[in-house]
């Protein structure tokens, strides 16, 4: 039998994982909502701050705060080179096209990392306590990622709501022929986007790295999970997204401590699968 | 004869002759590489009858995984000869198939969204295939029990190469047989309307579930078959080279390289990508590891965005351009 304290720590825990994966899957999210193409190697670009952050922070003695601003500096970077690079010339072509080549940067950035870096795991390693709630005990480094995940989620709702380029984004979002009958520069609209997604990617890139180390294969990892988070609560629906995100980090969390890490993750992509067929429009869609 | 099916026959009679060309003692390696090329030519076919209908599945190494997994397993444990297991295993990947395939249909699961489910279903078979690591051996993977002898029909295992030589030619050719079928047939042109719109072909009397789930466990069925070759001929499996999104993308890659609207795409593409993968291993050797992925990874983005029929489709349609227009003058 399991102590209930263990199932509570796994549920805490989940919430705080839950954080992060939502961070992640709003910046995938805006880029689908805008662009509808899904950026297969969403992850794998917050890997590339990963690293960034570790070494600037552990080889190069950066303080932790000015690692993690250089870190979503580098997201910002990558987001407006993928968009430019690779994207662009391929705006009108098939979505699977689309697909297939954020696929094919994907094995790029892996091998490279690969190759440059070697599969090491390598942590950024920063003396934070453990924290003792009501005999729970809490990492302090995912406390402060959660917290900043839930900023830097604020940040992203006031500049889509308060900014004009902002409202110009949500509008594309809603309605993509419309803009340019607006007199709207798409292009523009396209690469704000990609570098807020790219910010966002950062910024998660730097949360992460407190909680967890950083190889090659992280993309891997964490970009199913992100995938279906954002399916499951509709692409391009932030709302939903976010709520799908602590579902899905819950469900891993807790079937992880009930079962084994592999069948958390596995009932996980079983529900994202059946609820697909119950609401293919994300769980906040209405019914048809 | 026309000149083509003269070609053809050339290459033929050049394949089966070529294990007994002398090679020295390159011919083990040279034999391996082809292999390897026939298998995943096979498979690329396999997943091309979905792809160029626009079923793009993410998730074909469930499929691969389930193949090989159940005439492994049955092997091992229950010595049943892989001849009866590769029913077994394709009847379990047909059944993942529609169980799959059904509910996307029935709820008009398409495009971005099927992709992404299926994506999810080989990354559930990859972590069970983990998870259960009793009696699968988890991520260290499985070594097929050995028949005791060097040549077994039974267990299909053959210290000989050019066996599988053989076989894996014989797969390809049949592979070859398949598409070509489905590329006559009636289902053809109802795939093609239903890729198109789905609605205009259901009102034009298409039975658009029933074409979708056939042709979904025609090659989920074949990609077992190319499973079980591949796991015989290895004669070891492991969840990571044989399920999971790793090798799915792999199969996709190799086919829209290839292009996937013609018969050869699929071939051309994995030969191209395994050569490539081979000529860099050689080059780079073992100091520096994932530099040939690297530069695979990046000749991908490349040829989608400047060549997104695939290096053979955008060649055939090169010379069938030239061609018409002799044919017809106007």
């Amino acid at each position: 039998m399991i102590d209930p304290i263990f199932l509570a720590e796994a549920a805490v825990n989940g919430i705080l994982l839950g954080g992060v994966l939502a961070l992640l899957a709003l910046g995938l999210n805006l880029i689908f909502g805008v662009l509808d193409i899904v950026w297969i190697a969403y992850v794998d670009l917050v890997m590339l701050s990963m690293y960034l952050v570790y070494f600037l922070v552990m080889v190069y003695g950066w303080p932790i705060w000015l690692g993690a601003l250089a870190g979503v500096g580098l997201g910002v970077v990558l987001g407006v080179l993928v968009h430019v690079l690779i994207i662009t010339p391929i705006l009108d072509s098939p979505p699977i096209n689309q697909l297939l080549a954020t696929g094919g940067l994907l094995f790029f950035i892996q091998s490279f990392a690969t190759f440059l870096w070697t599969t090491d795991h390598r942590s950024v390693r920063l003396t934070l306590p453990i924290i003792e709630v009501g005999g729970m005990f809490l990492s302090f480094a995912r406390l402060v990622a959660f917290g900043l995940a839930i900023l830097a989620m604020v940040g992203l709702y006031l500049f889509l709501t308060r900014t004009y380029i902002g409202t110009a984004i949500r509008a594309v979002s809603q309605d993509r022929g419309a803009m340019a009958l607006m007199g709207a520069d798409p292009q523009r609209v396209y690469i704000v986007t990609s570098a807020v997604g790219g910010a966002m990617a950062g910024v998660a890139a730097a949360l992460l790295s407190i909680q967890y180390s950083v190889h090659p294969h992280f993309g891997a990892a964490f970009g199913p999970i992100t995938f279906m988070i954002c399916v499951l609560g509709g692409l391009g629906n932030m709302v939903g997204a976010f709520i799908a995100a602590f579902i899905m980090s819950e469900i891993i969390s807790v079937g992880g401590v009930l079962w084994s890490t592999e069948m958390g993750y596995v009932i996980a992509f079983a529900l994202f699968i059946v609820m697909m067929f119950a609401r293919p429009g994300g769980i906040l869609a209405r019914r048809q | 004869m026309s000149p083509g099916r003269l070609l053809a026959l050339a290459v033929l009679v050049a394949l089966a002759a070529a294990p007994f060309v002398p090679m020295g003692g390159m011919r083990q390696y040279v034999l391996h590489v082809v292999i390897q090329i026939f298998i995943w030519s096979f498979i690329g076919q396999a997943w091309s009858l979905m792809g160029r209908f626009g079923l793009v599945s993410l998730g074909h190494g469930a499929f691969l995984g389930v193949g090989a997994y159940t005439t492994t397993l049955l092997w091992n444990f229950y010595g049943l000869t892989p001849w009866l297991g590769v029913v077994a295993a394709v009847l379990l990947a047909m059944l993942l198939a529609f169980v799959v395939a059904y509910p996307c249909s029935r709820f008009g699961i398409t495009g971005h969204y099927f992709a992404l489910v299926t994506l999810a279903v080989g990354e559930v078979i990859r972590l069970l295939l983990i998870a259960e690591r009793d009696w699968t051996g988890g991520s260290l993977g499985v070594t097929l029990r050995a028949p005791g002898s060097d040549a077994s029909l039974l267990a299909i295992q053959y210290a000989d190469k050019r066996v599988f030589y053989y076989g894996g030619l014989a797969l390809w050719l049949a592979g070859l047989w398949v598409w070509a079928r489905v590329d006559r047939s009636m289902a053809r042109s109802a795939m093609e309307a239903i890729g198109e719109d789905e609605t205009a072909a259901a009102s034009v009397g298409i039975h658009v579930t029933r074409f979708k789930l056939g042709i979904t466990m025609l090659s989920a069925g074949l990609t077992a078959i190319g499973g079980v070759a591949y796991a015989q001929y290895i004669a070891y499996v492991n969840p990571e080279t044989l399920a999971g999104i790793g090798v799915s993308l792999r199969i996709v890659f190799a086919v829209v390289l290839g292009g996937m609207y013609v018969l050869l795409g699929p071939t051309v593409g994995t030969a191209l990508t395994i050569a490539l993968s081979e000529y860099l291993r050689v080059v780079f050797g073992v100091k520096f590891i994932g530099m040939a992925e690297t530069i695979y990874g990046l000749l991908l983005v490349i040829f989608i965005i400047f060549l997104p029929a695939g290096i053979y489709g955008s060649v055939a349609a090169l010379l069938r351009r030239r061609r018409v227009p002799a044919a017809a003058p106007a």
